[in-house]
């Protein structure tokens, strides 16, 4: 089971490259802000997985919790920021 | 038990593997949003579901929950800001410019 917990941790953190892919080669800064929600979405999933790994899951699940509220905080405020930008460019 | 938290996480993999890929592949920025609102979300739900069916009946379990919670809302509704940001600031929608069935 701590071998499974390991590898699954792994392939979430290899989606990160995809992401990261997106980032650097997106057209648009919407690309890239999407690109870094998939990166917020993944990293609370790998929270959990390294508190499953080091038996704190207690510890690391507030974390998680913390980290999924500000991703989308996050999110929200670059949408607003860079529609309100291009508005006042035109 | 444990068969079961492996089932789950394992399909979780396997949409949030979709959702990566359709990140990585959709041609248009609308596509990709539609790629990872919807199977980014169901992914990390059955992710989540498996991770607290491993660690059993216990507030860390309701925790676990609780985000899970908190993502099944704010992940498509993010993903439905930004759409809506970039389609009022008029990003180009893409189009199938060399469709055989014509």
């Amino acid at each position: 089971m701590e071998r499974f917990f390991i590898g699954f941790a792994l392939f979430v953190a290899l989606l990160f490259g995809a992401s990261l892919y997106r980032i650097a080669a997106g057209p648009t800064v919407f690309d890239r802000t999407i690109g870094a929600g998939l990166i917020g979405t993944n990293a609370v999933l790998l929270l959990v997985l390294i508190g499953v790994l080091y038996r704190r899951v207690d510890m690391f699940v507030d974390l998680a919790l913390t980290y999924a509220l500000l991703n989308f905080i996050g999110i929200v405020a670059l949408a607003k920021f860079f529609e309100r930008s291009r508005e006042t460019d035109r | 038990m444990n068969w079961l938290a492996v089932t789950l996480m394992v399909i979780g993999g396997l949409f949030l593997a979709i959702s990566s890929i359709g990140l990585l592949r959709l041609p248009d920025f609308y596509t990709r949003a539609h790629a990872v609102g919807k199977a980014e979300t169901l992914g990390s739900m059955l992710v989540l579901i498996g991770l607290a069916v491993h660690n059993g009946a216990d507030l860390t379990s309701l925790k676990i929950l609780l985000i899970l919670g908190v993502i099944f809302i704010t992940n498509p509704t993010a993903t439905h800001a930004l759409m809506r940001s970039a389609f009022r600031s008029g990003v180009a929608i893409w189009k199938n410019n060399n469709a055989a069935d014509k």
